[in-house]
């Protein structure tokens, strides 16, 4: 069951854990949109260890604004990015 | 190891690879021959796929369609092997310019693409394009006006992204193989535009 629908604004956990993250650093502690809720997928941060990957983690589409993610960002307003996200690196945007 | 050049010195990667084939190997996990027949396969695939599944999409709207709601089964009721990531179609417009990127590693929709360019799996091209996609656009000669949005997809996690190219003007009529010619790696990556013969750089926006 996944925790966030389409719409909802989230912020990406400002966290460091070592090991394989597909999180990219870049995108940590900035707030975006979810877009998609795709399927749930083993953790790749598990997988990468040898371990079963359990519970699958929903993955999202999650899009940012260029300029809350780059503050000096030089392009046009509308611009933006999308990443991919597992739900345990989520948090509601006010929380 | 029957794939490698003799002789040649190996750096640290290069060495580590070979030494983790060898060890899968002999666990028996899966075959030299196995190895050499999915070296083969990869090679096998080649842009041309992507461009003949981006005419299909151009000329056939129910295709298109099931292309950008799943583009996996889409592809796949064409008859392509999908193998094991899944497709993302995103849809370049007038409006909307989307390109493609994995800033972690060199994800890259090679079921329909082959092997990624050099370029692509460069730390300059991975760190740039998600912080300033319209100077690293311009740098591959891809102007956009400022009505234009760019929308960069980081390839992450378990999706890998194909970018459907807005379909230039002075295209109308022409058959599915013509149009499959005029569709380049570069446009399904995004960093480049398709442009309809005899019309470069003219009104592609309009």
């Amino acid at each position: 069951m996944a925790r966030f629908l389409p719409g909802d604004s989230v912020t990406v956990r400002w966290t460091f854990p070592p090991g394989h993250i597909r999180t990219p650093y870049y995108i940590r502690g900035k707030s975006g949109e979810i877009t998609q809720v795709l399927d749930a997928f083993a953790n790749p941060e598990e997988l990468a260890f040898g371990r079963d990957g359990l519970p699958k983690q929903p993955l999202y589409r999650v899009r940012f604004a260029q300029n809350r993610v780059w503050p000096d960002y030089s392009g046009m307003v509308g611009d933006t990015i999308d990443v991919e996200l597992y739900e345990h690196w989520l948090e509601p945007e006010d929380a | 190891m029957t794939i490698r050049s003799e002789g040649s010195v190996l750096d640290h990667y290069q060495a580590m690879e070979l030494a983790v084939s060898e060890l899968l190997i002999e666990k028996g996990y899966f075959t030299e021959e196995d190895m050499v027949a999915e070296i083969d396969a990869m090679a096998k695939r080649t842009p041309e796929i992507g461009a003949s599944v981006v005419a299909r999409a151009w000329t056939d709207a129910n295709f298109k369609e099931r292309l950008l709601a799943d583009g996996t089964a889409a592809c796949e009721s064409i008859g392509l092997d999908m193998g094991p990531t899944r497709l993302m179609v995103v849809e370049s417009t007038n409006t909307v310019h989307n390109v493609i990127v994995c800033t972690l590693c060199s994800c890259f929709p090679r079921m329909l693409m082959g092997i990624p360019p050099d370029w692509y799996k460069s730390e300059n091209y991975r760190s740039r394009v998600v912080r300033e996609p319209r100077a690293v656009l311009k740098e591959f000669g891809t102007e956009l006006p400022d009505s234009v949005a760019v929308r960069v997809h980081d390839n992450t996690a378990d999706m890998r992204y194909l970018v459907l190219p807005h379909r230039p003007k002075g295209t109308e009529g022409m058959s599915r193989e013509a149009l499959a010619k005029l569709v380049t790696r570069d446009s399904m990556i995004g960093v480049a535009i398709v442009e309809a013969p005899g019309r470069k750089g003219q009104d592609r926006y309009a």
